[in-house]
């Protein structure tokens, strides 16, 4: 189906690549940014290290605020599966873990350690493996991952996930493409450090051991192509390829297409077509990393756009809010009617929300573009269905229907045409007459799908536990039933056996029951009067009491509040009640002096619980000793306060619910 | 003779054509999933009886038996447009008389107020809270439905519905709720 | 500092809809200037009556339908509309023919169904059809080229024309129609079809004073403009190959197989190209993007069977010519056609 190695060979080394369908061909514009060495910048007054810059899970953090951190050292762990450490970009001193606007489309704060500076720079100890062939593989592969590296292309995969996979290889895919009009740090990097690029390429090289090296950089980039063809000379499986300018010639899957005819599965890797791909800046980390002992804490960022009056690439540490990263770059507002900064390429970038944005490790570029550079777009008219998009979509995507069915939230067929394998290359919103933004209608088609699956799951997972949960009280129910029964049984055997005795004890029984009767008779005359919430509330307070006086006393305080509580819930509950239930009263009074005898057995905190039901602001027992803070005893007033009130508010509806409801019915009768 | 021909071609015609249905009716048979279980699976699993039914099964059962579709507060509009597509019938707002419809929340019991009652555990339709009698309780967020219905139980009030935290990957590309400018750093701990 | 957010792409090549209609319509001047060449300036009258009232008409509608009036009329998609469908009817053919069928095109076929980009058939083909159907006569009344015309007639005369019928010496219609050789003069289709019908061969035909060799006089001139024009659009790929090269392809080979068997009765394949519309049919009419395939296959098939239908109608329908009928026919089999020929995506298997 595909092109086999020797004939991939073949062609390479006639220059007769491949080609992927679509794409497009924008303005460049590198010229504006790579024509100056990189520059390196003075420190920032602040650093802001988001947990999280890459593919995966943030890792534990490893320092507390107010720690004192040496430049290099972690600041997290690399302790589950999709983890990556970050790393002090400088020494000096954490003063804050909190949530800092993160390098995100939305702005949505982010787990973020803030490191002042003492301006020493000061390494922690560095532990180069500069032998790296006499280590093993999983050393190496270790190493990698301390060191914090994830790829520095965009997408941000950790390395050394890819660099400790052993699938085979045959080819090493090394992207210098840098297909993005406008960004020149590879390009940059590749001219300047193409040897430490190549130190890097040997190292993935021994780890993943593959058939064949292919750097690819696009042919716009002559000086690149040339000091990376020195660097890699002596290697005779190392070879430089030069790719047609064309956007997204880098992104990985037409990069693959490109070299190799092959195509990455849609849910597959590049490893089931035998190919593997680094970006040339993590390479150049790598080799940092081994031969040095350097965690990855810088990178290089391109600063362009016309709003930047000296357009420039320079090192930045991680953490830098790009706030001086602009003024490095002589940032001017005035070609802007309203300033706009974009992190990343004018294709596939974002426009950032604050100043004080983090730079990350996938932060290639700091994009500021004159209106009249990048006008801001229109609003979008109607789609013509001129199929422009179709033409431009290097996935081979039908755009148009992806549009139609994003925008009327028809996700099901919006997936029938394949809406993830859409890569977001933007080439579609380039091309398209009626200026649709396509690409932000297929993000929000994605971010929904993807919740509306994630509730689906909990849906689902949800309806398993209730349905377990109603099998259980269903089986309880059953045993308690069974249990009863036996019980029932049992007694009914017992009976049965010792028939005259049984019969004098129900004898005895309802004379009993006979005495109570009247003595009840006799006390329901004196009772009349007693309200009907006093002895509600003490049939429930009574009960907790008793349960509680048991508790060890130094509790007794706590004890005494939630009693409070339930009892204020109690008062403003029967309150509301208390107007129905007059013509009950009798009743309730008979239970009330069952109740009275009882209730001469509560210990102290019976007392506290009425007085604390008297007078809400007043908690505590008088006779339980004080002994938790006032703070605590204030937060239990609250919130007896607030129970109360609430209860008072419900009881008040009710009443009025009723009041309404017995007009009605006055009104019916 | 020729009335007989015509008769005769069109009983045989009727004879192919009938057993031709009946083949296709048995080899193409289409197994189903019973309307309650579809409709059960359409449902959020809540499991919070706002639509007056004690979980959503006995609603989905409902529905099968001709109830409205637009008692459930917590699916929504989406779940009430997905619910007349399944039953063929216009998709109507949401019935206020049962509530409305609110961002996603879950329980949060504060837990040094908590007194231990295990009121809120029974109240849970998904066993969502743990704890053991006169031991503080809380609530497992990840399984919490936000149901609502252990905060009335609750003898202390300590049970509060907070909404779920925003996150990143959870951003729905509305840059009306992105924030913007400069925006000082929230502390956590 | 308060900050622009924008979704990505921040990018744009700067090609809006209004400037690719605008290009179609730069497109069509060359063939506007042969037919007024050899037509009379009745076409000018026309292009100017059609694009006032689908201008009128679309403001109205979009009005009424409470859209963004000014932002809608600068994508020119209403004035294409109406300009094809003025160089499409006969030049000297009276206002109220043009008005109404531009009226049709514009309210019917394009808003009624929801304006640009909703209308699935083609708003000018529309209009041409009603107006075929409706008044026959004036629809075929179309002039004998100037080089052949009894009567010359100039700028006034064709005003007079269009709007009372006579021109300023006071002829009629029927009166101009007369050529040289002093009888009506139809078009180059349409007294092929007749003289077929009525017996005479191809070659017998072919002797009528309209033909100069197959190729109909002032028509084949007209034709190669229109082409010209549609070669300058694939240059500035404004449309894409694909429907122009099928369809004519399509009408080339179905024509010519038919030609190779009994070349006496049926035409060959380049009398099918340089007479009738069938160029600017491939070029400007079928290439409409709303209402045609949208895929690259979809659009050759697209085009294939609209050169296939235009044959069929031609040799054995009862209408000279049926670019309008072809593209209204397939119109509404372009959602079929786009099902089944969607590409294969990166990474799937097959589509």
């Amino acid at each position: 189906m595909y092109a086999d190695y020797d004939e991939i060979i073949e062609r390479i080394s006639v220059q007769a690549l491949w080609d992927f369908p679509g794409g497009v061909h924008p303005p460049q514009q590198k010229e504006l940014s790579n024509t100056t060495p990189i520059e390196t910048l003075p420190l920032p007054d602040m650093f802001y290290v988001p947990i999280k810059q890459h593919i995966g899970t943030g890792g534990q953090i490893l320092v507390n605020e107010g720690d004192y951190v040496l430049k290099g050292q972690a600041l997290s762990a690399n302790d589950l599966a999709l983890s990556v450490p970050v790393h002090a970009p400088t020494s000096g001193t954490v003063t804050n873990i909190g949530e800092h606007v993160s390098a995100h489309p939305s702005g949505i704060g982010e787990l973020t350690i803030c490191i002042k500076p003492d301006g020493l720079d000061k390494w922690t100890d560095l532990v180069p493996l500069k032998d790296y062939v006499n280590h093993p593989k999983h050393d190496l592969v270790n190493a990698i991952c301390k060191a914090g590296i994830s790829g520095l292309g965009g997408a941000g995969f950790p390395t050394h996930i890819k660099a400790g996979e052993h699938k085979d290889i045959e080819f090493l895919i090394i992207n210098g493409v840098e297909c993005e009009p406008y960004i020149s740090s590879d390009d940059r990097l590749m001219r300047e450090h193409a040897w430490q690029i190549r130190q890097g390429i040997d190292i993935l090289v021994h780890l993943i051991k593959p058939k064949q090296v292919l750097v690819a950089i696009e042919d716009n980039k002559p000086e690149a192509i040339e000091t990376l063809s020195v660097a890699c000379q002596q290697q005779t499986k190392y070879q430089v390829v030069s790719i047609p300018t064309k956007y997204p010639a880098g992104g990985e899957k037409q990069l693959v297409q490109v070299l190799t005819s092959r195509e990455i599965p849609t849910d597959g890797l590049p490893a089931d077509v035998g190919c593997m791909m680094f970006n040339v800046g993590t390479c150049f980390a790598i080799s940092d990393a081994i031969m040095e002992g350097k965690p990855l804490i810088e990178r290089i960022v391109t600063l362009t756009g016309d709003a930047f009056d000296a357009p420039k690439n320079v090192w930045a540490r991680l953490g830098t809010p790009i706030s001086h990263l602009l003024s490095a770059g002589s940032y001017s507002t005035s070609k802007q009617e309203s300033p706009r900064v974009i992190m990343g390429g004018p294709m596939m970038g974002f426009t950032v929300s604050s100043l004080q944005t983090p730079v990350v490790k996938i932060t290639n570029c700091l994009l500021a573009p004159a209106d009249k550079e990048l006008p801001t777009p229109e609003d979008e008219r109607a789609c013509i269905r001129c199929s422009a998009c179709a033409e431009a979509c290097p996935a081979s995507l039908l755009p148009q229907q992806l549009f139609w069915y994003s925008k009327a939230k028809e996700y099901d067929i919006a997936q029938e045409y394949n809406l993830f394998d859409c890569i977001e290359c933007g080439a579609c919103a380039y091309v398209c007459p009626s200026e649709i933004p396509l690409v932000h209608y297929y993000r929000k088609a994605k971010a929904d799908i993807r919740i509306q699956q994630e509730e689906k799951e909990k849906a689902e997972k949800a309806r398993i536990r209730f349905e377990a949960r109603q099998e259980r009280l269903l089986k309880e129910k059953l045993e308690r039933e069974e249990k009863h029964r036996k019980a029932a049984e049992a007694r009914k055997q017992s009976m049965n056996k010792d028939g005259g005795a049984a019969k004098d004890k129900i004898a005895a029984a309802l004379a009993r029951a006979k005495a109570k009767k009247e003595a009840l008779a006799q006390q329901q005359g004196d009772n009349a009067t007693v309200t009907n919430t006093e002895p509600q509330e003490s049939t429930q307070t009574s009960g907790r009491a008793r349960v509680e006086s048991k508790a060890p006393s130094d509790k007794k305080d706590k004890v005494a509040a939630a009693i409070a509580r339930a009892k204020a819930k109690k008062l403003a509950k029967s309150e509301a009640v208390s107007e129905d239930k007059k013509s009950d009263n009798e009743a309730v009074s008979q239970e009330s002096n069952i109740v009275s005898s009882d209730r001469k057995k509560e210990d102290s905190a019976q007392g506290a619980a009425e007085n604390a039901a008297v007078d809400s602001t007043v908690t505590t027992s008088s006779d339980s000793p004080e002994k938790k803070a006032n703070d605590k005893k204030a937060k239990v007033a609250a919130a007896i306060a607030k129970a109360k009130a609430k209860k008072l508010e419900k009881a008040k509806m009710n009443e009025q619910d009723n009041t309404q409801a017995n007009t009605q019915n006055e009104s019916n009768d | 003779m020729f009335e007989i021909g015509a008769l005769l071609a069109i009983v045989v015609l009727a004879l192919i054509f009938g057993s031709l249905l009946g083949w296709v009716a048995v080899k193409f048979k289409v197994e189903g999933d019973p309307l309650v279980e579809q409709i059960d699976a359409i449902l959020p699993q809540t499991q919070c009886g706002q639509c007056g039914y004690p979980g959503c099964k006995p609603y989905a059962e409902a529905i099968a038996n001709g109830d409205e579709i637009n008692k459930c507060p917590p699916g929504g509009e989406a779940t009430i447009k997905e619910l007349a597509e399944l039953m063929g019938v216009e998709a109507k707002p949401l019935d206020d008389a049962h509530g409305t419809e609110d961002v996603k929340k879950v329980a949060f019991i504060r837990e040094d107020e908590c007194i231990g009652c295990t009121k809120c555990i029974q109240a849970c339709p998904v066993d969502a809270i743990i704890g053991a009698a006169k031991q503080m309780h809380t609530v497992i967020i990840d399984e919490c439905t936000g149901c609502d219905l252990c905060v009335d139980p609750c003898p202390v009030d300590c049970i509060d519905m907070i909404p779920l935290h925003q996150d990143s990957a959870h951003w729905q590309w509305d840059f009306n709720t992105a924030k913007i400018g400069d925006i000082p750093i929230k502390q956590v701990s | 500092m308060k900050l622009t957010l924008k979704s990505s792409p921040h990018h744009h090549n700067r090609r809006d809809t209004g400037q690719v209609m605008r290009l179609v319509i730069y497109a069509c001047i060359p063939g506007i200037i042969a037919q007024t060449w050899y037509f009379g300036f009745g076409t000018l009258i026309q292009v100017f009556l059609a694009i006032v009232t689908a201008v009128v008409t679309e403001t109205i509608i979009l009005e009424l339908r409470k859209k963004n009036t000014e932002r809608v009329i600068k994508d020119y998609s209403a004035v294409l509309a109406a300009l094809l469908l003025a160089i499409s009817i006969p030049s000297f053919a009276p206002w109220w023919v043009i008005v109404i069928g531009t009226f049709f095109s514009i309210a019917i076929v394009k808003q009624l169904y929801g304006g640009l980009g909703y209308n699935m058939f083609n708003p000018a083909m529309g209009g041409y059809v009603m107006l075929l159907i409706s008044f026959p006569m004036q629809m075929t009344s179309w002039l004998p080229p100037l080089s052949l015309a009894e009567q010359t007639h100039g700028f006034i005369d064709a005003v007079y024309m269009v709007f009372t019928g006579y021109t300023s010496t006071g002829f009629n219609i029927e009166q101009l129609r007369i050529g040289v050789d002093g009888v009506t003069m139809a078009t180059p289709l349409d007294s092929v079809k007749t003289d077929l019908s009525q017996g005479f061969t191809l070659t017998e035909a072919y002797t009528n004073s309209i033909f100069s060799g197959i190729y109909g006089q002032g028509w084949a001139v007209v034709s190669l403009a229109y082409l010209l024009g549609g070669l300058m659009l694939i240059k500035t790929k404004v449309i894409s190959w694909h429907i122009p090269g099928s369809m004519i392809l399509a009408a080339v080979l179905f024509s010519g197989l038919f030609y190779l068997v009994q070349p006496d009765i049926y035409a060959s394949p380049l009398f099918h190209l340089m007479n009738g519309s069938l160029i600017i049919g491939a070029f400007f009419i079928a290439t409409d993007p709303v209402s045609g395939a949208t895929t690259v296959k979809g659009r050759v098939i697209f085009g294939a069977a609209i050169g296939l239908w235009i044959i069929i109608i031609r040799v054995w329908g009862g209408y000279p010519d049926a670019v309008a009928f072809a593209v209204l026919i397939m119109n509404m089999a372009v959602p079929l056609i786009d099902y089944y020929t969607q590409p294969r995506t990166y990474g799937h298997k097959s589509s």
